[in-house]
C-alpha cells in the first residue's frame, strides 16, 4: 500500500503546481479546466491509459491514485468515461474504487453513468445477498434523476428480499431517493409503511431514519409497530437505538397523558413505593388514584433503561432525554449517574453533556446534586468545559453546599486563566442573590477582590458588586466609597461606567464625594469610552436634581463637552437630559418630574443562567445546543390533555406473537409465551455461537439445573425490563415462570431438587453448577482435561440412572401419565443419598396434590434452524424447525420438522438418513427416504428425537443417492419443556423445596 | 445524517475530504477557521459551530480537527461519537492516526470510510467487519501485495455484518489460545493546598485480548461486584446476567476490545498513594522565587510507584528555573512555562525531591496563584479500588485457554494545587 502511494508521490511531484490550480478551478466545468490545463491532460492521460490497460494491476493503480485526488479534492471528472468502464471489473477492488468514484461524479456526468445502471441492475439480482445490497447502495447513491424509476423499482423489490441485509440497505436507499425526488414521496411512505413492520434488528434502526426524514408526522404508522419497536431496541445497533429512541419520545409525548400530573411529587413516592412491591399490587392500587401510566408507556420507560448502560455516548444521552421528557419525574433521577458518568469521556462529549446537564440542573436541581464534585473545575480543562461547569455548579449551589463551593470558587478566582475567574466572579454574584445567606460574606469578598492585581478581575467584581447592591436596599457607603477611589486606577470601561452608576444612584448617600468624582471625570470626559461618557452625563444630571448648588456649572460644562461628541448616541443623551433637568421656557411639564424620572427606584437585574430559556428545546439535540432552531428540528409535542385511543397499538395476538419473535429477546406479558420466548433467544444465541452458549452451554450437561437457570434468567430478564423492581418482584416473576414453563412441573422440579440437594450436601463431582465451573477452571490445564471427561461420562451416567425409570412411561407430554409415575421416580435410584430420597419423596407428595395442567403452546417460533447449507450440502439445503407438538413417533420424543430444498438444476434422489452417531441415551425416529427431488422443489419432513432431556447433540448423516453430509441437531433447552399452568399456591409449594437451590442461585 | 468529512491539520490544510450525499464545497471550512482563530487554541474551538446552511460538528484528536458537515437536526453526540469511532478505526487499522499515515494510507482510509457511513448513516462502525471488509495493511502484505499484485479488499463477503454477534468474525483460529484482560484503573483527584483530598473518584476499565478459536462463550465474575457504581459495556455484554447475578457473560470480539469500563464512585473513601509536599513562594520584591517539591508514597498496599512524572504550568511571570533534583531529570520551557520533571520509581526510603529557585521577571508583581501540580504515576499489579477478578471460564469451545489478569493502578486527572 505504502509503496503505491509512493509511487504515486513519485510522479505527481511534477504536477503540483497544476494540481494547485486545479483545485481553484474545481468547481468551474470540468470542460473548462480540461481545456485550460494542459499538462493536467497530458497527466490524466496516462491515467487513461493506464486504465484502459490490460493488466489489473495498472488499472488498480490508476484507481488509486485518482481516488488519492478525490480525496484531496481535486478534479477527477473528466477521466469518467474511462473509469466507468471498469464498473463490471473482477477484481473486487477496482469494482469498489470505480463505485466510489461514480457516487462522487455521476451527478457531474449523468448521461455516462447511465452506462453502469445496467451493471446494477444485474447485480440486483444476484444469489448473494451482500452483492444484492452493495449494488442497490451504489444504484442509489448516484444522484441522476433519470433513474428515479429504476430505483423506485428496486427499492420496492429489495424491501420484499428475504435478507434483512437487504431491506435494511433499501431503508437506506429511501431517504437517498426522496433527497433526489421528493415527489416520490407517496410511494416511499408505502414502502416505509412495510419496512416498519418487519421484524429484523437490522433494520429497525435504519427504516426509523427514513420515517423521521422522510415523513416524520405520519405517526400513525408507528402505532401498529411501537411495541415491537421498544422490545426490539435492546438488539439494535447502536446508531439506530439513538435514533429511534428520539422518535420514540416524540411518539409518547403524542401518545400518552403527561405523568407528571399536579401533586406529582406525592404521587411519585407513591408509585416508588409500590413499584418495589409486586407487578399485580401495583397495578391494583394504581387503579385508585387518577392517574394511571399506559402499560406502554411503562414499556417504554423500562425497556430504554439498559440502554443507559452503553458504551455510546450517545445512546446514554438519547435514553437520558427520554428520562427526561416521558418518565415520571421521580424516576427520572437513574439518568444522572450515567451521565456524569460520560463526563470521563473526550472534550467535545464533555461539552454536550454538560450543556445538557445544565439544562436539567436549573430545573431539577436535586438530581445531580450527589455528583456536585464531580464538576469541580481542573485546572487542565479547557475553557468552555470549564464555564460550563461553573454554570452547573451554580445552578446546584445551596444552603447545605454554598460553602463548600465558595471555597472552591476562590481557588477559581486565583486561576491563570482570567477569562474564567471572570466568569466565576459573576457565578458568585449569582450565587449572593440566589442564596440570602451568604449575600453579605460573597459581596465581602467580592469587596476584597477589588484590590486584586488582575483589572479583569477588579473589574468584572465592579459590575457584579453593583447589581448587588442595587438589590439591596440596605446602605453600603463604604464599599462605594471604595470603589469611587477606584476609579484613579481601573480603565476598564464597564467598570468605570458601573461605578460612576453607582454613585450616580446613591449620591445622595456620599455627598462629599459625588461631586468630587464629577470634576474628575469632567476633566477626563473626551478620553472617556462612550459607554463612561454615557454615565458622566447621568451622574451629572441626577447630582444637578440633587445637589445643583455644587454641581450645576459642572454639569453644564459636561452638558456642553457631550453636544459635541463625535458620537450620535452622547448629542442624543446630553440633548435630552438638558432638556429634562434644564428649567427653560420651552421644557413642558416634564421637567417638574425629573427628579423622581432620574431617581426612580430601579428594579434590580435578575441573574439569571444563560440556560434558562433552553428548556424548550428537546434535549440532546443540536438545536438545543446552539439554542437555536435548526433546520429540520422536530418540536416536540405537549402532553395531550387526554390519551388518544390506546387501542391503535393492540395487535392481532397471532401477529404480536410472530413479530416479536425475531428480537430473540421479546418479553411477555403472557407468562406461558414468556417462557418459550425466553427459550427462543437461548435458540438465537446458541445458532450462533454454533453449539452452545453459556446459559444453555452450561447446562448441557444436566438438564434440571438447565431449568432452574432458564428460570433464573427470566427472571433476571424480567427485573431488568421493569426498571426497579426488586428482589421480591423477581421471585415473583420466577415463580410465574416456572409455573407456566417445565412441562408438568415435578419431573423438573426433582431434577432441580436433586441438583440443590447434591450441591447442599457439597458433592463437587454431582453438582452441575462446580463441574462446570471446576470443568473450564483449567488452572491446571492437562489435569483438568480428563477431570472434565470423568465429568461428563460420570454426568452421562448420572442421567441414564435418573431417568432410567422415568422412561418407562413418563413422556415429556403425556400428562396423564405424570402423577402415578412420579412416586416411583426417586425410590429405585441407589446413586442418590438418603437424605436427599427423603427430599424427594416429600416432593412427590408434594407434586401430586398439586393441580397441574398443561397449557398449549401459545406461540410457535417460525424461526428455522440451518441443518444443511446449500453450499456445503452440494445444493441440497436442509433446515429444521420444533413445531412444538407432541411427536408422533413416541412420547418422549420432540418433533422436528426438517424442510429439504433443492437448489440444483438435477433431481436429487433418495434423501434418506444415513449413519447416526447419537450419545448414549439418545433415540432417533427418522423420517421415510424421499425417492427425489426435482430442482428447486421442497419438501417437509417430520421425524423425532429423544434427547433424554439434555442438550446433548444429535449427530447423524443425511444421504442422497451419491452422497453422505453429516449434520447434528442440538436443541435448545426450551425445545424440551413442556409449558404448564399452575396455581400460585402450588407454585410456592414446589418452590419451597427448592429452597437451597433458590439461596443458590438468588440474584444479588 | 453526516453529509462530508473533512479533515484539518494544525497549520490550517484540508488534507482530505469525503462526501456522502452531493458535494459541499471545502469553503465551508472557512467558518470552522474562523472559530478556530478567535479560539486561540485548538481545545478551545466550539464541536459545534452554525454556519448558514450547515452545521460543523469536530472532534479534535491527535492534532487533526475531523470535521463532519451536516444540514438537519441531529443528536450532537451522535456525530460527535462517530467522528471518535472513526479515530478509533484510523488508530486500530494504522498503529497512530496521524497526518501522515493517513495521506501514506488515503485509499484504505477512503474505503473504509465509504463503509462505516451510508448516506450519512453509519453501516458497520464495528473493526472487526471492518476489517474482514477491508484487511488492515501491514508490512508484509505490502510486500506481498507489491509481488503478487493481490489487494487489501477482502475477496471473501464479510459475514459479521449479517449474525448475531455482529462484532465477531466467523471462523477465527489460533494455535495458542489465550485471554488476557487487563484492570486498569484511573484515580482522578483534587488535592488542596494543605493535602487534604477534595475530590477522588476512581474510573476503571477492563481492556481485553481474546485470541480464542471458534465461538468461546466466556463469564468473568468478580470477587467483589458491589464496588462497581456505575458501568458500561462493551454490546457483547450480556446486560440481564449482570443485572441478577453480577457476572459478565458475552461472546468476546476478536482481538482487543475494551469490555467494561466502570465508576467507583467519589462516596468511597479513595485511598491516595502518593503525597506530594511542596513549598512555592515568589515574593514581591525580590526577583527570585523559591521552589521545593517532594514526591513521597503513601497508601501504596506495599507496591512501588512507577513512572512518576510533575508537570506544572508555571505563571506567565517566572523567566526561568534553576533546579536540582534528587533522582531523574527535569525540564523548563522557558516559553510555554511548562515545567516536567521525569522521576520514574519512588523509593519510600528516600522521596524523591526536586529543589531550586525560579527567577522572575524584574519589576512585575507576583502571580496570586501558584501553580498546580499535575501528577502521573502507576502502581503495577495494585487496582487501588480492591477490585478482584475471581474468575475467568469459557463455554462452548472443547480446547483450554491460556488465561491472564493483570491489574494497574495510574493517576488520571491528578492535580495537586498549591
Amino acid at each position: 500500500m505504502s509503496s503505491n502511494s509512493f509511487s504515486y508521490n513519485e510522479q505527481s511531484g511534477g504536477g503540483e503546481a497544476t494540481e494547485l490550480g486545479q483545485e481553484a478551478t474545481s468547481t468551474i466545468s470540468p470542460s473548462g479546466a480540461f481545456g485550460l490545463f494542459s499538462s493536467d491532460l497530458k497527466k490524466n492521460e496516462d491515467l487513461k491509459q493506464m486504465l484502459e490497460s490490460n493488466k489489473d494491476s495498472a488499472k488498480l493503480d490508476a484507481m488509486k491514485r485518482i481516488v488519492g485526488m478525490i480525496a484531496k479534492g481535486k478534479n477527477a471528472s473528466e477521466l469518467f468515461p474511462a473509469v466507468v468502464k471498469n464498473v463490471a471489473s473482477k477484481n473486487i477492488e477496482i469494482k469498489k474504487l470505480v463505485y466510489v468514484y461514480l457516487v462522487r461524479y455521476a451527478e457531474e456526468q449523468q448521461d455516462l453513468a447511465l452506462l453502469s445502471i445496467s451493471t446494477f441492475q444485474r447485480a440486483l439480482k444476484d444469489p448473494n445477498q451482500l452483492i444484492r445490497a452493495s449494488a442497490l447502495r451504489v444504484l442509489s447513491s448516484i444522484r441522476v434523476p433519470i433513474i428515479v424509476p429504476i430505483m423506485m423499482l428496486a427499492i420496492k423489490e429489495a424491501s420484499a428480499d428475504l435478507s434483512p441485509y437487504v431491506r435494511k440497505n433499501a431503508a437506506h436507499a429511501i431517504q437517498k431517493l426522496y433527497s433526489l425526488d421528493p415527489e416520490q414521496k407517496e410511494m416511499l411512505i408505502e414502502v416505509i409503511e412495510k419496512l416498519l413492520k418487519d421484524k429484523s434488528t437490522l433494520v429497525a434502526g435504519s427504516v426509523v431514519m427514513a420515517f423521521e426524514e422522510v415523513c416524520p408526522d405520519r405517526i400513525d404508522l408507528i402505532h401498529k409497530n411501537y411495541r415491537k419497536l421498544c422490545n426490539l431496541l435492546v438488539d439494535v445497533e447502536e446508531w439506530g437505538q439513538v435514533v429511534i429512541i428520539h422518535m420514540l419520545t416524540r411518539y409518547a409525548r403524542t401518545q400518552f397523558v403527561s405523568p407528571w400530573k399536579e401533586g406529582d411529587e406525592l404521587e411519585d413516592n407513591e408509585k416508588n413505593f409500590y413499584e418495589s412491591d409486586d407487578d399485580q399490587k401495583e397495578k391494583t392500587d394504581k387503579r385508585k388514584k387518577p392517574y394511571t401510566m399506559d402499560p406502554d408507556h411503562r414499556l417504554l420507560i423500562r425497556n430504554t433503561k439498559p440502554l443507559l448502560q452503553s458504551r455510546n455516548a450517545a445512546v446514554v444521552m438519547a435514553v437520558a432525554q427520554l428520562y427526561w421528557h416521558i418518565s415520571p419525574k421521580s424516576e427520572a433521577g437513574i439518568i444522572s449517574k450515567s451521565l456524569v458518568r460520560l463526563l470521563r469521556s473526550n472534550r467535545e462529549v464533555q461539552y454536550i453533556v454538560l450543556q445538557n446537564i445544565a439544562t436539567m440542573s436549573i430545573q431539577r436541581k436535586g438530581m445531580f446534586e450527589p455528583y456536585l464534585k464531580s464538576f469541580y473545575v481542573r485546572s487542565t480543562d479547557p475553557t468552555m468545559i470549564k464555564t460550563l461547569k461553573l454554570e452547573i455548579l451554580t445552578n446546584l449551589a445551596n444552603e447545605a453546599n454554598i460553602s463548600t463551593l465558595l471555597r472552591e470558587f476562590q481557588t477559581y478566582v486565583k486561576s491563570q486563566d482570567k477569562q474564567f475567574a471572570a466568569a466565576t466572579i459573576q457565578t458568585i454574584g449569582r450565587c449572593a442573590t440566589n442564596i440570602v445567606e451568604v449575600t453579605d460574606t460573597c459581596l465581602n469578598g467580592l469587596v476584597c477582590l477589588l484590590s486584586n492585581r488582575d483589572e479583569i478581575v477588579v473589574a468584572e467584581s465592579v459590575v457584579v458588586i453593583k447589581k448587588l447592591l442595587q438589590m439591596q436596599p440596605v446602605q453600603h457607603g463604604e464599599i462605594i466609597k471604595h470603589m469611587a477611589k477606584l476609579l484613579d486606577s481601573i480603565t476598564v470601561p464597564v467598570a468605570r461606567a458601573s461605578i460612576l452608576w453607582l454613585i450616580g444612584e446613591n449620591c445622595e448617600r456620599v455627598p462629599k464625594i459625588a461631586p468630587d468624582v464629577l470634576r474628575k471625570m469632567a476633566k477626563s470626559f473626551t478620553s472617556e469610552d462612550d459607554l463612561v461618557k454615557l454615565q458622566i452625563l447621568n451622574l451629572g444630571a441626577k447630582l444637578y436634581l440633587t445637589n445643583s448648588k455644587q454641581t450645576k456649572l459642572l454639569t453644564q460644562y459636561i452638558l456642553n463637552l457631550g453636544k459635541y461628541d463625535q458620537n450620535y448616541d452622547i448629542r442624543d443623551r446630553t440633548r435630552f437630559i438638558r432638556q429634562l433637568i434644564v428649567p427653560n421656557e420651552k421644557s413642558g411639564a416634564l421637567s417638574k418630574y425629573a427628579k423622581k424620572i432620574f431617581l426612580a427606584q430601579k428594579p434590580a437585574p435578575l441573574l439569571e443562567s444563560p440556560f434558562k430559556d433552553r428548556d424548550h428545546f428537546q434535549l440532546g439535540t443540536l438545536s438545543h445546543t446552539l439554542n437555536i432552531k435548526a433546520t429540520g428540528y422536530l418540536e416536540l409535542s405537549n402532553w395531550p390533555e387526554v390519551a388518544p385511543d390506546p387501542s391503535v397499538r393492540n395487535v392481532e395476538v397471532i401477529e404480536l406473537a410472530k413479530e416479536w419473535t425475531p428480537a430473540g429477546k421479546a418479553k411477555q406479558e403472557n407468562s406461558a409465551k414468556k417462557f418459550y420466548s425466553e427459550s427462543e433467544e437461548e435458540e438465537d444465541s446458541s445458532d450462533s455461537s454454533s453449539d452452545s452458549e453459556s446459559e444453555s452451554g452450561s447446562e448441557s450437561g444436566e438438564e434440571g439445573d438447565s431449568n432452574e437457570d432458564s428460570s433464573e434468567d427470566s427472571s433476571s430478564e424480567q427485573d431488568s425490563e421493569s426498571g426497579r423492581e426488586s428482589g421480591l418482584e423477581n421471585k415473583r416473576t420466577a415463580k410465574r415462570n416456572s409455573k407456566a414453563k417445565g412441562k408438568s412441573g415435578s419431573e423438573d422440579e426433582e431434577k432441580e431438587n436433586e441438583k440443590s440437594k447434591t450441591s447442599d450436601s457439597s458433592n463437587a463431582e454431582s453438582s452441575s453448577i462446580e463441574d462446570s465451573s471446576s470443568d473450564s477452571e483449567s488452572e491446571s490445564e492437562s489435569e483438568s482435561e480428563s477431570e472434565s471427561r470423568k465429568v461428563t461420562q460420570e454426568k452421562e451416567k448420572k442421567t441414564k440412572q435418573g431417568r432410567t425409570p422415568l422412561t418407562k412411561d413418563v413422556s415429556l407430554l403425556d400428562l396423564d401419565d405424570f402423577n402415578p409415575v412420579s412416586t416411583p421416580v426417586a425410590l429405585p435410584i441407589p446413586a442418590l443419598s438418603p437424605s436427599l430420597m427423603a427430599d424427594l419423596e416429600g416432593l412427590n407428595l408434594s407434586t401430586s396434590s398439586s393441580v397441574i395442567s398443561v397449557s398449549t403452546p401459545v406461540f410457535v417460533p417460525t424461526k428455522t434452524h440451518v441443518l444443511l447449507h446449500r453450499m456445503s450440502g452440494k445444493g441440497l439445503a436442509a433446515h429444521y424447525f420444533f413445531p412444538r407438538q407432541p411427536c408422533i413417533f413416541g412420547d418422549k420424543m420432540v418433533s422436528i420438522q426438517i424442510t429439504l430444498n433443492n437448489t440444483t438444476d438435477q433431481k436429487i434422489e433418495n434423501i434418506h438418513i444415513g449413519e447416526k452417531k447419537l450419545p448414549i441415551g439418545l433415540k432417533m425416529h427418522v423420517f421415510n427416504p424421499i425417492d427425489s427431488l426435482e430442482p428447486e422443489g421442497s419438501i417437509t419432513v417430520s421425524m423425532g428425537i429423544d434427547f433424554c432431556d439434555s442438550t446433548q447433540t444429535a449427530s447423524f448423516q443425511l444421504c442422497t443417492k451419491d452422497d453422505c453430509f453429516s449434520v447434528n441437531i442440538q436443541p435448545p433447552v426450551g425445545e424440551l419443556l413442556l409449558p404448564v399452568a399452575m396455581s400460585e399456591k402450588d407454585f410456592k409449594k414446589e418452590q419451597a423445596c427448592l429452597s437451597a437451590l433458590h439461596l443458590l442461585s438468588k440474584p444479588r | 445524517m453526516i453529509h462530508s468529512l473533512f479533515l484539518i491539520n494544525s497549520s490550517g490544510d484540508i488534507f482530505l475530504e469525503k462526501h456522502w450525499k452531493s458535494v459541499v464545497s471545502r469553503s465551508v471550512c472557512d467558518y470552522f477557521f474562523e472559530a478556530q482563530e478567535r479560539a486561540t487554541e485548538a481545545e478551545n474551538v466550539p464541536p459545534v459551530i452554525p454556519t448558514p446552511h450547515h452545521y460543523l460538528l469536530s472532534v479534535y484528536r491527535h492534532k487533526i480537527f475531523f470535521v463532519a458537515v451536516i444540514q438537519t437536526e441531529v443528536p450532537p453526540l451522535f456525530v460527535i461519537e462517530f467522528l471518535h469511532r472513526v479515530v478509533d478505526t484510523f488508530q486500530d487499522y494504522f498503529g497512530v492516526c496521524s497526518e501522515p499515515v493517513i495521506k501514506d494510507n488515503v485509499v484504505v482510509v477512503y474505503e473504509v470510510l465509504e463503509e462505516m457511513l451510508d448516506n450519512g448513516f453509519p453501516l458497520a462502525t464495528e473493526s472487526n467487519i471492518l476489517k474482514e471488509l477491508i484487511k488492515p495493511p501491514t508490512i508484509l502484505r505490502t510486500v506481498v501485495n507489491t509481488i503478487t499484485g493481490s489487494t487489501n479488499v477482502g475477496d471473501q463477503l464479510p459475514t459479521g455484518q449479517l449474525s448475531v454477534v455482529p462484532w465477531r468474525r466467523t471462523g477465527v483460529k489460533y494455535t495458542n489460545n489465550e485471554a488476557y484482560f487487563d484492570v486498569i484503573e484511573e484515580i482522578d483527584a483534587i488535592i488542596d493546598k494543605s493535602g487534604s483530598t477534595i475530590t477522588a473518584e476512581i474510573q476503571g476499565v477492563i481492556d481485553a485480548c481474546v485470541k480464542l478459536t471458534g465461538m468461546p462463550d466466556l463469564t468473568l465474575s468478580f470477587m467483589n461486584p458491589r464496588l462497581l457504581d456505575d458501568v458500561s459495556f462493551h454490546p457483547c455484554v450480556r446486560f440481564k446476567r449482570w443485572e441478577s447475578e453480577r457476572i459478565l457473560s458475552f461472546i468476546p470480539p476478536d482481538g482487543n476490545f475494551r469490555l467494561l469500563s466502570y465508576h467507583v464512585s467519589a462516596q468511597n473513601l479513595v485511598a491516595i498513594p502518593v503525597y506530594v509536599k511542596h513549598n512555592i513562594s515568589f515574593r514581591d520584591s525580590s526577583s527570585l522565587g523559591r521552589f521545593e517539591i517532594t514526591v513521597g508514597p503513601k497508601q501504596t498496599m506495599g507496591k512501588t510507584i512507577e513512572g512518576v512524572t510533575v508537570t506544572s504550568q508555571m505563571p506567565k511571570g517566572v523567566l526561568n528555573m534553576s533546579l536540582t533534583p534528587s533522582q531523574g531529570t527535569h525540564t523548563f520551557d522557558p516559553v510555554t512555562k511548562m515545567l516536567s520533571w521525569d522521576v520514574g520509581k519512588i523509593n519510600p526510603q528516600k522521596p524523591p525531591n526536586l529543589k531550586g529557585t525560579m527567577s522572575l521577571q524584574a519589576g512585575a508583581s507576583k502571580p496570586d496563584e501558584n501553580p498546580t501540580i499535575n501528577l502521573q504515576f502507576k502502581i503495577q499489579q495494585l487496582a487501588i479500588s480492591g477490585l478482584k477478578v475471581n474468575r475467568l471460564d469459557m463455554y462452548g469451545e472443547k480446547y483450554k485457554p491460556f488465561k491472564g489478569i493483570k491489574y494497574m493502578t495510574k493517576a488520571g486527572k491528578f492535580q495537586v494545587r498549591t
